[in-house]
């Protein structure tokens, strides 16, 4: 599964539907649902990708993720983005997921819980990072708040996996109400 | 999990749905021309898309989990990725010994 679908978010969500027979619509369902947000991730990355041929862009993308999307953002916001910066960070990313992907099932029924470890805290810890490297002035508060606020109530109300594209959704929609020359500063 | 046909075909159809999600932006964004406020709301995907990721976890999971990510932030402002990273997984460590 790591080897194909190659996102986190869906893959643990899969394992706990996962039950036999095997519920193949519901699985890819919320599969397609954890993963729209790779489609504004991709709409915010193509204008930063020029470097690169359409078919590169369309084959580079296949190892699109949150943490190697997040780190072409940061790096655009110092120097574009070079076609082998793209791809071999793609690959590193990839071949890393499988090769602990595959560790992991070897050695899960001897570490036992991963929540001992705060293993699964260090994913919350990157995106702290990353938001923190990513955010611009007093607009970017107002679209953190918004999504926060939003996806937290969403998760609470409805239910997972809809928090992530209604959070994203409403952060956007908070530049509306922001007025527009403070965040384009000449 | 078993690798028999259906199992099989449920991954090769999740890692399908999943390729679509990641070149949909890329054909979207290519026919946008974009200024203003427009801008604006694209320039706010980045944050707002890993905002909602992990929100729910700071703030409605547990104590442990929110207090350890107001370390986490603390750390952000400070220090480089690697590091924040550290100190958030040692901060929720901690506090959830401390806190149970």
């Amino acid at each position: 599964m790591s080897l194909f679908v190659f996102a986190g978010g869906a893959q643990f969500a899969a394992i706990e539907i996962w039950t036999f027979p095997v519920p193949v619509f519901a699985l890819v369902v919320s599969t397609l649902l954890i993963n729209s947000r790779h489609v504004l991730m991709g709409v915010s990355l193509r204008p930063k990708l020029h470097a690169l041929s359409g078919p590169q862009r369309v084959i580079g993308c296949f190892t699109l993720a949150d943490e190697n999307w997040a780190l072409a953002e940061r790096r655009a916001t110092v120097r574009p983005i070079s076609p082998t910066y793209f791809f071999v960070m793609g690959v590193v990313f990839w071949a890393n997921w499988v090769v602990w992907s595959f560790v992991g099932a070897l050695l899960g029924p001897v570490l036992g819980d991963p929540r001992r470890l705060g293993a699964d805290f260090a994913f919350t810890a990157i995106f702290i990072g990353l938001i923190v490297s990513l955010r611009s002035g007093p607009r970017s508060g107002a679209v953190i708040a918004a999504s926060a606020v939003t996806a937290a109530l969403v998760r609470a109300v409805i239910g997972s996996p809809w928090h992530v594209l209604s959070g994203a959704l409403a952060g956007i929609v908070a530049t509306a109400v922001v007025p527009v020359d403070q965040a384009r500063p000449r | 999990m078993r690798l028999d046909g259906t199992t099989v075909l449920t991954i090769v159809l999740m890692g399908l749905v999943t390729y679509l999600t990641r070149i949909a932006g890329l054909f979207i964004a290519g026919r946008l021309s974009l200024e203003g406020r427009a801008k604006a709301a694209f320039d706010a995907i980045p944050v707002s898309v890993l905002t909602a990721v992990i929100a729910p976890t700071l703030l409605t999971s547990s104590v442990p989990e929110t207090l350890a990510g107001v370390v986490t932030i603390l750390a952000a402002f400070r220090l480089p990725l690697l590091g924040t990273v550290a100190v958030g997984v040692a901060s929720v460590i901690l506090l959830r010994l401390g806190l149970g």
